[in-house]
């Protein structure tokens, strides 16, 4: 929790004065080329994946949920990595997995940060009681462990893809929340917030104009973290049969479906388990490096 | 204390009154669109639905604070009963797994700190972020695939009763166990490292280094008993996370816990057993926090006094 907030202080003074465009992106390029090998090596991995799930269509002959041949059929010139418990194209699922799995934790992620990142942002700015409330809120939600909450959410509720989204959204904004408020207080506080209140901005400025673009560098960090966490957690409760219902290509349930074969010493099933675990170790390579980084301003001096 | 049992109230309360927000009510939940009238409200009665909420939800946590968890929807049963014995299962395993992990994920991060920036270090840095990354039904399937398929040593299933030797018992349970400590060890370890380098730049470490103390000196002497509270925060609350992380970890290997009684109850949508294992856990987590904080001010009286 204290590195992120150091990292906004290290940041802040970057932020402030708007870099000039051209700089901006000769910077940008200059850290690429300059990231060790493990960050270039997650960003190989998060750009195949994104290629994936955009063209999967044109990727493979078959049809997501299409029926193609025998059951359980061995790795051969047709079906590259065989067929599943159903017969469908093993290759074709993995693919569309990515559109489906890697989409909706993409989608649950971007859900908990606006709820998150708002609340904590309005809990920093208007203080008082709403920060009270929403502080006490947020503790409470955090007591009951996330798997548990969602399970018990999701017997109530029904397994369905948007409720989904929202039960795992609102589970996870808990901790945007206390990330985004503890950061922006240290923004709250300072000359150019005040200003921008005794000008009489309105909320929706200061907390846009004023305090966002100074909390954005440990938010960015934090919402690969979050994504991956998401990520697991989803595919975890899919594993458990609760999470995307079939015929929905995904990840969790193709291995929990195909779990049978790891019996004959087959690894297919490992396959699209390895898909989630290199995902989430490319995105956890990049968030270290850029932690790294930007956390690096301070050491270094 | 006093805030451990506040917030376990007001959970109480949310995994209560979650149920409330069902569209229609339990009944029309259980039996569905197509039941009649009738069949409804003597179903609501069987269910003391017909009582206002307050009365119910006072009646719910007095019996369960006097061991009635009340009967399952599924099949009749006393939940209690069917909780008994797979909550010793479930806190068997996790004890085992803490057994292994901790010492394990101790002597890592100390290791670590001391080579720091050696290749050993940068080898379990990145060892442990990937584990961190694996899902635990990976980790728990490529364990099986090594161990029980490969070189046939572990069998792949995990089916314990309470006729089982503990040794058989322990033999059986060691494949999960090892699973669950992939998945903690990493940041327990981190942690550890992270507190031991923490204090290394201290002054006093600095004399004991001056003073010509061997390194496993100066770490294990100076810098580890004031690295206690963190590490010690850390430990607990992964152990609350073992708790709860048992969850998939026992579906792979079909081991009778709680988990696999929990997710078996959300498939069956058996609300009042998911009730009951969600209060269980929450407890369960909910106190071990604690813990992680008396001990780590125990540890460190110097919280005793904020400023």
């Amino acid at each position: 929790m204290n590195d992120p907030v150091n990292t906004a202080n290290a940041e802040s003074a970057d932020f402030v004065a708007p870099p000039v465009k051209p700089g901006k992106w000769a910077n940008v390029t200059g850290a690429l080329r300059k990231a060790p090998w493990s960050a270039k090596f997650g960003m190989l991995v998060i750009t195949l994946y994104v290629l994936a799930a955009l063209f999967a269509p044109l990727l493979t002959p078959y049809g997501e949920s299409e029926i193609v041949g025998e059951l359980f059929l061995p790795w051969d010139d047709t079906f590259i990595l065989g067929t599943d418990n159903l017969g469908r194209d093993m290759a074709t699922r993995l693919l569309y997995g990515a559109r489906n799995t890697v989409g909706i934790a993409f989608v649950t992620t971007c859900v908990a940060f606006l709820i998150g990142g708002i609340g904590g942002m309005l809990a920093a700015i208007l203080g008082g009681w709403i920060d009270q409330a929403l502080s006490r809120l947020v503790d409470v939600l955090m007591a009951i462990p996330q798997l548990i909450f969602a399970l018990l959410l999701l017997t109530i509720f029904g397994t369905s893809i948007p409720v989904l989204i929202v039960i795992i959204a609102v589970l996870d904004s808990t901790r945007v929340f206390r990330l985004a408020r503890a950061v922006s207080h240290n923004v709250v506080v300072t000359d150019f917030v005040e200003a921008a209140r005794l000008r009489g901005e309105n909320l929706a400025w200061i907390s846009l104009r004023e305090v966002l673009p100074n909390i954005m560098p440990p938010l960015v960090a934090e919402f690969g973290l979050r994504f991956c966490f998401v990520f697991l957690l989803i595919s975890g409760l899919s594993f458990l049969g609760l999470g995307l219902q079939p015929p929905t290509a995904d990840w969790g349930s193709m291995v929990r479906d195909n779990a049978t074969l790891i019996t004959y010493g087959d690894i297919t099933p490992l396959l699209p388990a390895g898909a989630i675990a290199l995902l989430t170790v490319g995105v956890n390579f990049v968030v270290d490096w850029f932690l790294h980084k930007s956390s690096g301003l301070r050491d270094g001096q | 204390m006093a805030l451990g049992l506040i917030v376990l109230f007001v959970v109480s309360l949310i995994i209560f009154l979650g149920v409330e927000l069902l569209p229609g009510d339990l009944a029309q939940a259980m039996l569905g669109q197509q039941a009649t009238e009738e069949t409804l409200a003597a179903f609501r009665k069987e269910l003391r639905l017909d009582l206002p909420m307050h009365t119910r939800y006072l009646e719910w946590l007095f019996n369960i604070l006097h061991g009635d968890f009340g009967r399952s929807l599924a099949n009749g049963r006393e939940i209690s009963e069917l909780i008994g014995v797979r909550l010793g299962n479930t806190l068997f395993l996790a004890l085992f797994s803490a057994l292994i992990a901790v010492p394990l994920s101790l002597t890592l991060g100390i290791l670590a700190a001391m080579y720091r920036n050696s290749f050993f270090d940068r080898a379990v840095n990145i060892l442990t972020l990937s584990s961190i990354s694996f899902p635990e039904f990976f980790i728990a399937y490529i364990l099986i695939f090594v161990f029980s398929i490969k070189l046939g040593w572990m069998p792949s299933l995990s089916n314990v009763s309470t006729e089982t030797p503990i040794g058989e018992r322990l033999f059986v349970s060691l494949m999960p166990a090892l699973t669950l400590t992939l998945v903690v060890v990493a940041h327990m370890m981190r942690m550890t490292r992270a507190a031991i380098i923490n204090l290394l730049a201290s002054s006093y470490i600095e004399m004991a280094n001056l003073k010509g103390l061997s390194r496993a000196r100066v770490i294990l002497r100076h810098a580890l008993p004031n690295a206690w509270a963190p590490i010690i925060n850390v430990i607990v609350i992964n152990l609350a996370y073992l708790i709860v992380g048992v969850v998939i970890v026992e579906v792979v290997f079909v081991y009778p816990g709680l988990g696999q009684l929990i997710v078996d109850s959300v498939q069956k949508r058996d609300i009042p057993v998911v009730q009951a294992c969600s209060l269980i856990f929450a407890a369960t987590y909910i106190m071990l926090n604690l813990t992680a904080d008396i001990l780590s001010i125990i540890t460190n009286p110097r919280l005793l006094h904020p400023k």
